[in-house]
């Protein structure tokens, strides 16, 4: 065997963009490890720097005394080996050196260094740094001995000969002499030695020169990097203004001619930002602020590249002093982070076990009890002995946010809507101490293979893992006490993670993606029973950082059902958007949570926290209202052609939901002429079949992908006509697709008893008789309360409400059949 | 997702029991509410039966897994523990075996068990008795069979197998998709 496990390598979940995200330990250790490998020489070279010193204080007194020792031979055989060397120095290179020295007595050596310097700074861009036996600490010193030197050989290569002879004869009695990396000498070992020699030479001093120098030669360097800068900063005014007098030609020109490179492109972004933050100081004469963005949005699409309809989302989203920061943030990855499994161990032991691993970390920080951050490991960390025990599980820091402001209590019945890979769903399951019940759903078959793994792994046995389609849970089950919905998203949040998002996304995908959440916001909403004693939460999250797919979801189900936003229970995160643009959003949208990688180094997050206030009367106004435009339209189904126009009155949706959904019934019921025809055309919207919608006017306003219904109730709702009941029963289900099926359905039979076939009340209804309409509110709240309040009671109400359109859909088959 | 019928049961619990013996007893009467086996794909869920009744609400196309997978049976009708029932035969396990932390990984790696390796073992155990593989930190990682009895153990030489891998936590890993 033997062979190398590597859990996080292998891709486990088939396509998708979560399990890409999902690679752990490898991945993201992947990134430590060249730091290590470009931090070590650097601590090599301070060592080598400390011994250097250490040996030149040694040397210094003898090399003073005798010459030879240039060769790092050791002090004892100095002395013997000094004719040989004696010899050969005659003939040159000795002499070279020797002269050098009596330079460096002669004169400051300061003066030298300061010389040699210089010429090093003017040649050391140009140097190869293949140095072998080099001693990194020196090595610029030696670069610039080897030039000399280099200077020197080039006018005699006898030299080198002469070295090389040296080192033949004198290797025999000094093999063991000399220093370990004199032994074949290459150029540029040689320069090297010759640099050792300039620093006995030179004594202590010259270490602290060089770093003096170095410094120095820093300063200068950032000095001449500050005059660019100023000159940059001046120029590219300049060229701002050059290109924005000459756009076109310029920029053709750029373009065509020479790419711009990327650090101009990045002073002009920096330059840009400048001006276009204090605009009415720095701006130039006669452009436009527009000009500046337009520039800036270019710019930065050419730098991180990104595609413009991202950016442009992005530039939308944040000031541009923050934006910057959100884009490199983008660039670097998040720390890896662990979340210990409390229901297999503790912090405190989990941390010392994996710091006996060889995994350096530390606490994720106060908010969390059970994280930590990994900083680096020489293990992998998805694949420990404890990881692999299900001791802690491998989480995104933002990914704990959710299960936290979830905070599930002990007993109760959980649903996670879209679970896979199955990391909050265990959290859960730990808050919980394996007690109550989870729903761990994911519409995914191939990514709950990794939940069914990490459940059991984890020790999590309280959980039925099922693969559903979210839009239809509450038709499978509802009455749950929280849900947690982690909806399928753009990703905008995670781009370090998935760097792909940044050009593979379009305003398509937004659209789709929020559609869909939509869609899931409301069936999680209907999964949940209002009544339960401890919870009745929601908690949506997304990855996701686009108003569209957060607040704006949000703010539709505010609208659109009885649910009241809470505060999610964490003290930190940016408020989300009450206003956006041309959004305005309920003001209660503070209490959402955003999380930004630039200011909080997690990933990109949003997370809010609702609580559903009501089990019956959302699910009421709509079926009332469904039933009510549905009534006309059963009796006269060609009316619905002059309804439509109506409902094109989209502004209305806006207006009666911000009036303040939480006053309740009348003025909801007030609105209720109002609503239909704000639902209807959504409807419309949602139904992907068009054709059906052309066929079934009257009817097929909301219904369902299924094809064959809208055909089958057409002959009916023109035949219920006549039978009162019946139609409200039927007709509902023709137009529902929308998640609050069985319940609607039943309201609607109800409403169909109490008004026993006579269409003429609706009408009273919608004119506002609030005392009416409130009274049959309470009536069927009252109803379903006899019913149970046990959360069974919805469920049976599934299944009944199952058996009955199946019956009837038979019938109506039957009946067609019969036509 | 159905009980399982009495051959199916007999042929689990002989299985079973080769690792936690007459403990059967405390997976089924337990005092925290009645728990159950229940068939489902061929696999065996060992689950409370207030979860049991939650998942009757899921049709069986849809649902992947109820509570804890123990093992499958096999087209044969033999019955194949599964690492998943790792928590619940640690606990009750009759025999188990430590290993020294340098074979930990070996073993993980789905290895047999060398002497070499071996930490510790239950007195008494015979041989192809059902054992549980521990750390020495009381980790469970795994199960096997014993391949020789504890005396012969002590005498044999480092490199002969004394435990025969079964199933190892590797294995969620390993094979995740094959779990359920």
């Amino acid at each position: 065997m033997g062979r190398k496990l590597d859990p996080t390598n292998t891709v486990k979940r088939g396509p998708g963009r979560k399990s890409r995200k999902q690679k752990g330990a490898e991945t993201e250790l992947a990134k430590f490890i060249p730091d290590e490998e470009t931090a070590a020489p650097k601590r090599l070279s301070s060592r080598g720097r400390k011994r250097a010193s250490k040996r030149v204080l040694k040397k210094k007194p003898k090399d003073v005394a005798e010459e030879p020792p240039k060769k790092g031979f050791t002090d004892e055989n100095s002395k013997w080996l000094k004719p040989t060397t004696r010899k050969r120095k005659i003939d040159e290179p000795e002499g070279d050196d020797d002269s050098d020295e009596h330079w460096e007595e002669e004169e400051d050596d300061e003066e030298e260094e300061e010389e040699e310097q210089q010429q090093e700074q003017t040649k050391k861009g140009g140097k190869d740094q293949g140095k072998k036996g080099a001693k990194l600490g020196i090595k610029e010193v030696k670069e610039d001995d080897k030039e000399e030197e280099d200077d020197d050989d080039d006018d005699d290569d006898e030299m080198v000969d002469d070295y090389g002879a040296l080192d033949d004869s004198s290797g025999e009695e000094a093999a063991v002499e000399e220093d370990s990396d004199g032994e074949e000498l290459l150029p540029i070992e040689r320069a090297a030695k010759k640099a050792k020699k300039l620093k006995e030479t030179m004594g202590l001093e010259s270490d602290d020169d060089d770093d003096d120098d170095e410094e120095d030669g820093g300063k200068e360097k950032k000095k001449s990097d500050a005059d660019t800068d100023e000159e940059d900063t001046v120029q590219a005014n300049m060229d701002e203004m050059d290109t924005f007098r000459l756009p076109g030609a310029e920029e053709s020109e750029k373009e065509g001619i020479l790419p711009l490179d990327l650090k101009t492109i990045y002073q002009r972004i920096k330059d840009n930002i400048d001006v276009l933050c204090n605009f009415s100081s720095k701006r130039e004469e006669g452009k436009d602020r527009s000009e500046y963005l337009a520039l800036l949005k270019k710019d930065l699409c050419t730098y991180y590249s990104y595609n413009h309809f991202l950016l442009e989302k992005l530039m939308d989203l944040f000031p541009l002093s923050e934006l910057v920061d959100f884009l490199e943030a983008n660039e670097i990855q998040r720390p890896v982070t662990i979340r210990t499994n409390t229901l297999k161990t503790r912090r405190r032991d989990l941390a010392q076990a994996l710091i006996n691993r060889g995994v350096n970390l530390d606490p994720l920080g106060k908010w969390s009890k059970v994280g930590l951050v990994i900083y680096d490991s020489s293990v992998p960390v998805g694949a420990t002995p404890e990881y692999l025990s299900g001791q802690y599980m491998l989480q995104g820091a933002s990914s704990f946010l959710p299960v936290m402001a979830l905070s599930p209590q002990e007993g109760e019945l959980v649903l996670d809507m879209s679970a896979a890979p199955g990391g909050k769903t265990t959290y859960i399951a730990q808050l919980m101490r394996n007690t109550g019940m989870i729903v761990a759903n994911d519409a995914n078959a191939d990514r709950l293979k990794s939940v069914v793994g990490n459940v059991h792994r984890l020790g999590v046995t309280n959980t039925v893992i099922c693969n559903y389609d979210g839009r239809q849970f509450p038709k499978v089950m509802s009455g749950f006490d929280r849900v947690l919905l982690d909806a399928p998203c753009s990703g905008t949040g995670v781009i370090a993670k998935d760097p792909a998002v940044k050009t593979s996304k379009d305003e398509s995908d937004i659209q789709r993606a929020a559609h869909l959440q939509k869609e899931l916001i409301l069936s999680a909403i209907d999964s949940i029973n209002a009544e339960s004693t401890s919870g009745g939460y929601l908690v949506y999250c997304t990855c996701s950082i686009m108003v569209e797919e957060n607040e704006w979801v949000v703010d539709y189900a505010l609208k659109k059902r009885n649910v009241k936003l809470v505060p999610i229970g964490l003290d930190f995160g940016k408020e989300g958007f009450t206003r956006f643009k041309e959004h305005r959003f309920h003001p209660t949208m503070r209490l959402t949570r955003r999380f930004y990688p630039h200011s909080h180094n997690m990933d990109g997050f949003f997370v809010a926290k609702l609580k559903k206030f009501s089990n019956v009367v959302p699910t009421a106004m709509a079926g009332k209202e469904e039933e009510n435009t549905d009534a006309p339209e059963a009796t006269a189904v060609t009316t619905s052609p002059k309804e439509k126009p109506s409902k094109s009155g989209k502004t209305q949706k806006i207006v009666p939901g911000k009036a303040g959904h939480l006053k309740g019934k009348p003025q909801t019921n007030g609105t209720a002429a109002k609503k239909p025809t704000n639902i209807k055309p959504k409807g419309k919207k949602d139904s992907p079949a068009g054709p059906k919608t052309a066929n079934i006017k009257s009817k097929g306003k909301k219904d369902s992908p299924a094809g064959p219904k809208p055909a089958i109730i057409k002959p009916k709702g023109k035949k219920d006509s006549p039978a009162g009941p019946k139609t409200a029963n039927i007709k509902p289900k023709g137009k529902k697709d929308s998640p609050a099926g069985p319940k609607k359905a039943k309201i609607a039979k109800m409403d169909g008893e109490t008004v026993q076939g006579a269409e003429a009340k609706k009408p009273e209804v919608k004119t506002a008789d609030d005392t009416d309409a409130s009274k049959a509110d309470k009536k069927e709240g009252s109803r379903f309360e006899k019913k149970g309040k046990n959360r069974k009671s919805p469920m049976k109400a599934t299944d009944r409400m199952g058996k009955n359109k199946f019956r009837k859909l038979t019938h109506m088959l039957g009946k067609k059949g019969g036509e | 997702m159905r009980p399982l019928t009495d051959e199916e049961t007999k042929t689990m619990f002989e299985k079973l029991s080769k690792y936690i013996g007459e403990n059967i007893k405390l997976l089924v009467d337990r005092p925290d509410g009645s728990y159950c086996f229940r068939l489902h794909n061929d696999r065996v869920y060992y689950m409370s039966e207030k979860i049991l009744k939650l998942a009757t609400h899921i049709s069986r196309d849809k649902l992947v897994s109820v509570g804890t997978c123990f093992g499958k049976f096999t087209k044969t009708i033999k019955f194949r523990l599964h690492i998943t029932a790792l928590d619940f035969l640690a606990p009750y396990a009759k025999f188990k075996v430590w290993l020294k932390p340098g074979s930990e990984q070996s073993f993980l790696y789905g290895n047999h068990v060398l002497k070499s390796g071996l930490g510790r073992i239950t007195e008494n155990t015979m041989q192809y008795q059902g054992v549980v593989v521990y750390s020495l930190t009381d980790v469970p990682l795994g199960f096997g069979v014993a391949a020789k009895c504890t005396q012969e153990c002590r005498q044999v030489d480092p490199m002969s197998i004394v435990v025969f891998h079964q199933a190892d936590v590797g294995e969620f890993i390993r094979n995740e998709d094959t779990l359920t």
